[in-house]
């Protein structure tokens, strides 16, 4: 094993819950955190909060970012920070994009969703973002 | 040590996602726990899965999975997807063909980016993979991009490996190239209900086939397979299985033995090397072509 000092990379899930088809955004998404010298980890369409909560399970993310326009927001995205909340990632960072009401943004982020995105955000701000509040010092 | 096994052993997920991370960025406080960890892997059948993109590798474990959790087997899969070697970033989206397992609790599925050339993941896959392997997990699956030498490496590392190949993927000289085709166990050609598969594999049979000279080994069998239907499936689960006990033999085992160690010693004097005084200097000097790279290497040999 090698040891080379060298930033780890910050390892994020983007995952699309419920019904919606739209991954346009998800996949642009994707793109540019791994431009930005992200580890992406994509898991495509239709995901419950359970798919979620085992794929950043296993996966070790440091970051859960779910793309969501169909409107569940609130009946999925609080589900899948519990989840992961009761399988002991406290530490993961758990982000929304996607068009969501701003009365619904204060009720996602009491209920653990870190940063909510809307239309218009660039990726940059997201990875600055996913930066300064990810996880660094691990173990 | 024994805490760690343990944790592993216990079949809870987080202990093994989490010591996973730390292998994979070559952690220096795990240095005490790699030969615990070495002996504690129980001889899990090592798999390989490798082809060019979009040949069809995931959906393809996908169905191999499927059928080996039917029979009772705990299944390991680490997807290995290349790193950008200018951001250092990756996408990694193997888990979107395998997603009908990721609740499974008996299938434990990891993605991992190459992370570049020395002290990447080809220096720390036997790691990883001795990791799955103490936590109970048996068949472990290796997937890679066949595309270049790091993913022939990590081939190289499992005992049964498969080649996936599509049909009409080019013409008969591209089967005859070294490289891809001849670490390969097993070959599948997938997408078998396109046009062509029959030529395909009668091709490559005939390559492979006509082989001599130094090539010792028997040609490996050529097996169709239609991923998505789970057309072949069950005959390529089989063909594994019956390789298992080939690569066990002890002339196998050596040659992998021989693979590992000298990944760790190019990896060990790399690191070592690059942290003496002297190192910035041979970088200069055989950059300005004063010096050249083997004599720098026997300089700089602890």
């Amino acid at each position: 094993m090698s040891n080379e000092s060298r930033t780890a990379p910050i390892r994020v899930l983007i995952a699309k819950p419920g019904l919606d088809g739209h991954d346009r955004g998800a996949k642009v998404l994707a793109r540019g955190l791994r431009d930005e010298g992200f580890e992406v980890i994509y898991t495509g369409l239709r995901q419950t909060p359970e798919m979620i909560a085992d794929a950043a399970e296993q996966e070790d993310v440091d970051v859960v970012g779910m793309s969501i326009l169909s409107g569940a927001h609130m009946a999925l995205l609080p589900r899948v920070v519990e989840l992961c909340r009761g399988r002991g990632m406290d530490d993961v960072l758990i982000a929304a994009g996607g068009i969501i009401p701003d009365a619904d943004v204060v009720k996602l982020k009491a209920a653990g969703i870190a940063e909510v995105f809307g239309p218009g955000t660039s990726i940059g701000q997201i990875a600055t973002y996913f930066r300064e509040h990810a996880r660094r010092a691990r173990d | 040590m024994t805490e760690l096994l343990a944790e592993l052993a216990s079949g809870e997920r987080r202990p093994l996602a989490r010591l996973l991370t730390r292998i994979e960025n070559g952690d220096p406080s795990l240095r005490p726990v790699i030969p615990g960890l070495f002996r504690a892997s129980k001889g899990a059948h090592l798999v390989g899965v490798t082809g060019p993109p979009g040949s069809g590798k995931s959906t393809l474990v996908n169905a191999l999975i499927a059928g080996w959790r039917r029979a009772g087997k705990r299944v390991g899969i680490l997807a290995v997807d290349p790193s950008s070697p200018y951001t250092g970033g990756a996408i990694m989206g193997d888990r979107i063909r395998m997603m009908e397992h990721a609740a499974d609790r008996d299938v434990f599925m990891r993605s991992m980016a190459s992370r570049g050339e020395l002290g990447g993941l080809a220096g720390t896959t036997w790691l990883a993979v001795a990791a799955l392997d103490a936590a109970g997990y048996d068949p472990i699956v290796i997937e890679t991009v066949g595309a270049g030498q790091s993913e022939v490496e990590i081939a190289r590392l499992a005992e049964t490996t498969v080649v996936v190949e599509v049909p009409e993927m080019g013409d008969e000289v591209q089967a005859i190239k070294a490289g891809l085709l001849e670490v390969a166990d097993i070959i599948a050609v997938n997408k078998a209900d396109r046009p062509g598969a029959d030529r395909t594999a009668r091709q490559l049979r005939a390559m492979l086939s006509t082989a001599g000279g130094r090539v010792t080994r028997k040609p490996p069998p050529i097996l169709l397979t239609t991923a998505t239907s789970g057309e072949g499936v069950v005959a390529l689960a089989e063909a594994i299985e019956k390789h298992r006990s080939q690569a066990r033999e002890p002339a196998g085992a050596r040659e992998r033995a021989r693979n590992q160690i000298r990944r760790a010693l190019a990896d060990l004097s790399h690191s070592r090397a690059s942290g003496k005084p002297g190192w910035d200097e041979a970088v200069e000097a055989v950059a300005g072509h004063e010096l050249d790279p083997l004599t720098a290497a026997e300089q700089l040999l602890p």
